[in-house]
């Protein structure tokens, strides 16, 4: 009896106990995804040692971290990030590889392009010289993140030598509360099991809060799977999953669609499938969240307060809290809700598509950024996602409500283009990471879901969303 | 890739845990197209008191004192003393490359995030995992002796410590073989080249929608 895990890997193992390892197996690739930031090395090294890459076809690259979000019509204007860009471009024109240049329609964030061109299909391996990879596990296929080694082996031999992860299972049954998210459901999860509780682990999750997301939901949860740890999140493939694919540009079609669902409906756990681990949650219980420190598992509920180191007793654990505290200028006992904020970012592979901005428009709409607010900014995933979004009128709420709407690309989750906090200011991010420094130096980042972004720039604060949609 | 030496080095205690891939080479630096000439901007946001950006010159910096790497006592350091979780974050693998061009041969702590791991390896770094309680008794150790410095022999699986006490750790069978003969990954993967081809044949013929 296999797991849905057990499943991926035996269908990739190419061969195991190569070269004298009978721990590592040779894992065949079947999509790759490129950007910029992780891939210039990997193709010098290839070139200079003479390869060439093995399947060129099974390559979709994209710029995203580094692209402005304004002004593309005069290209990039700093030199570096120009750089890089342009040697992806080079790259891929030399090689012949698809890439979706800035300019692009179809241009956007890796993690969201990938599905939403069908090119991440269930049973895939998927690899990416980016650790949030873990995102496309939402169709039932076995994806993680890479180095730039990596990177350049699976170039040059369609292949990686792997190890097989332990097993765990997070079951999440129930129904969620009224303004409750996939991002909510992520972070509690990292909060009960923590930024390590997931390490040495393949993630599937289950139950029937998972079974009731839709895919962007899913992508959510599986994007965050490596915020726990886990280089890889999954969920089983069924009737949404299905759905999602079909029609889009790299899907099967006709004989070959009907072939594939069929093979796609025997990718879930067996069910007397073991795990290494399990752990459940009550959808129910779950309530939105938000992050008060340096790390994902610093998160709370958003009507509880900012906790005090004093109550731990681990000295490491103490230390840490107080660190973070003082990095994000809080003091213990702190109600969440009395946080005022300076800057709102929603995007990121986390909270970018169209459902991510739909929620967040419902909440705005008709409603103003508060005066104190600097900059709140909504970045969609990609260029279709943004086009979607216009059809809807959804970019009118959000300019009329005083947010800037801007291009596709990573923007404000890590700051590598223009758009970044200062030192000391305070933000409230759909985006999966506020460590230290993570969205400009000194930035203190508080991780929420769209809505939760919303609520607060309207409100200037922390506000609860479950009682803002009751009202 | 360098073939890994049996060695003595110097340790450096950072005596935090979680320490991310940010914190280890923030993002400004992920720019440069090259491999090399992380090891400057290692720590950077920790190491320097003023913000760093790539084009700078590090020697016109105002560095941390109190930043651990910045003691002199530690500037010699090979070998870096860590806690839980160490490297989780982003897989850039210019984390590892910066810890190497600083100087680093080994990293040593209770726990390491995946990606970080795997990528040490690949490029002749060796991360080593050590029960918390002998971490803890190294870090005092450390603290308690200036030029403390651990003798670390891959080939054995053995760190030995100043005053001749030794700990065995675990490596991978296959990690360790390309580490100490310094073997370039894909040159041995490219050896079973037919056999991948097979594969992706079969493949192929089963569910060719992969390969439209
Ligand atoms: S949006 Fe953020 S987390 Fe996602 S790929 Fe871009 S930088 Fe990484």
């Amino acid at each position: 009896m296999q797991t849905l895990y057990d499943k991926l890997w035996a269908q990739h193992v190419v061969d195991t106990g190569s070269n004298g390892a009978d721990s590592m197996a040779l894992l065949y690739i079947d999509r790759h995804l490129v950007h910029e930031v992780t891939s210039p090395q990997a193709f010098e090294s290839l070139k200079i040692a003479g390869r060439k890459p093995w399947r060129i076809s099974s390559i979709l690259a994209v710029a995203d971290h580094n692209v402005p979000t304004t002004g593309r019509d005069q290209g990039i204007g700093d030199p570096t990030s120009r750089l890089q860009v342009e040697t992806l471009d080079q790259n891929c024109d030399e090689l012949g590889i698809t890439e979706f240049k800035m300019n692009d329609q179809r241009q956007g964030i890796v993690h969201v392009i990938g599905p939403e061109q069908g090119a991440t299909l269930p049973g895939m391996t998927v690899v990416c010289g980016d650790s949030h990879t873990s995102t496309h596990g939402a169709f039932g296929c076995l994806a993680f993140g890479i180095g730039t080694s990596e990177v350049e082996h699976v170039l040059a031999t369609q292949c990686l030598l792997a190890k097989k992860s332990k097993s765990m299972r997070i079951v999440v049954e129930g129904k969620l509360g009224l303004g409750v998210t996939a991002k909510d459901i992520a972070l509690a999860i990292i909060g009960k099991i923590g930024t390590a509780g997931g390490t040495g682990y393949a993630i599937e999750f289950a139950g029937s809060a998972i079974r009731a997301l839709t895919m962007e939901g899913r992508m959510t949860l599986c994007n965050m799977a490596i915020e726990a740890g886990a280089r890889a999140g999954m969920v089983a493939v069924d009737e949404t999953t299905i759905q999602y694919i079909q029609g889009r540009p790299f899907a099967p079609q006709g004989e070959l669609w009907d072939k594939a669902v069929a093979y796609w409906r025997t990718l879930h756990s067996d069910p007397d499938a073991v795990f290494d681990q399990t752990v459940n949650l009550e959808a129910a219980g779950i309530r939105p969240q938000v992050t008060w420190g340096t790390s994902p598992e610093m998160v709370t509920t958003v009507d509880g307060v900012v906790p005090d180191p004093n109550d731990v007793l681990e000295d490491i654990k103490r230390q840490d809290m107080e660190q973070a505290l003082k990095y994000m200028g809080l003091q213990p006992n702190t109600p969440i809700q009395s946080i005022t904020l300076d800057k709102v970012f929603i995007g990121s592979c986390t909270n970018s598509r169209i459902e991510d901005l739909r929620a967040a428009a419902e909440v705005v709409k008709g409603k103003h950024v508060a005066s104190t607010i600097k900059l709140a900014l909504v970045v969609p995933g990609s260029g279709l996602v943004k086009y979607q979004a216009e059809q809807e009128g959804l970019d009118k709420i959000f300019q009329a409500a005083g947010f800037e709407w801007r291009e596709p690309g990573c923007s404000m989750c890590l700051a590598m283009n223009d758009d970044r906090l200062s030192k000391g200011e305070r933000c409230a991010s759909t985006s999966n990471r506020n460590f230290e420094g993570r969205q400009g130096p000194g930035g203190r980042t508080h991780l929420v879901s769209p809505a939760m972004a919303a609520a607060a720039a309207i409100a200037g604060h922390f506000v609860d969303v479950s009682q803002l949609s009751l009202s | 890739m360098e073939k890994f030496r049996t060695f003595t080095g110097v340790v450096a205690p950072l005596d935090r845990a979680n320490v991310d891939t940010d914190a280890i080479i923030p993002k400004q630096f992920l720019k440069s197209i090259k491999r090399s000439g992380f090891g400057r901007n290692l720590f950077d946001e920790w190491r320097y008191l003023d913000h760093g950006e790539p084009e700078m010159d590090v020697t016109q910096r105002q560095l941390n004192p109190d930043f651990i790497l910045n003691r002199p006592r530690y500037t010699s350091a090979q070998i870096l003393l860590a806690r839980d979780n160490f490297g989780c974050g982003s897989s850039r693998e210019h984390a590892p490359w910066a810890l190497q061009d600083y100087g680093f041969k080994v990293i040593l702590a209770p726990s390491f995030a995946d990606i970080f791991f795997n990528n040490c390896f690949k490029i002749g770094l060796l991360p080593i995992v050590q029960e918390g309680k002998i971490i803890d008794q190294l870090f005092h150790e450390v603290n308690e002796t200036e030029g403390y410095a651990l003798a670390v022999d891959l080939e054995k699986q053995i760190l030995t410590t100043p005053s001749n006490a030794h700990f065995s750790f675990e490596v991978d069978a296959f990690r360790k073989h390309c580490l100490l003969n310094g073997l370039d990954e894909i040159g041995l993967t490219l050896q079973h080249a037919e056999k991948i081809k097979q594969f992706e044949q079969k493949r192929r013929e089963e569910q060719p929608w992969l390969f439209s």
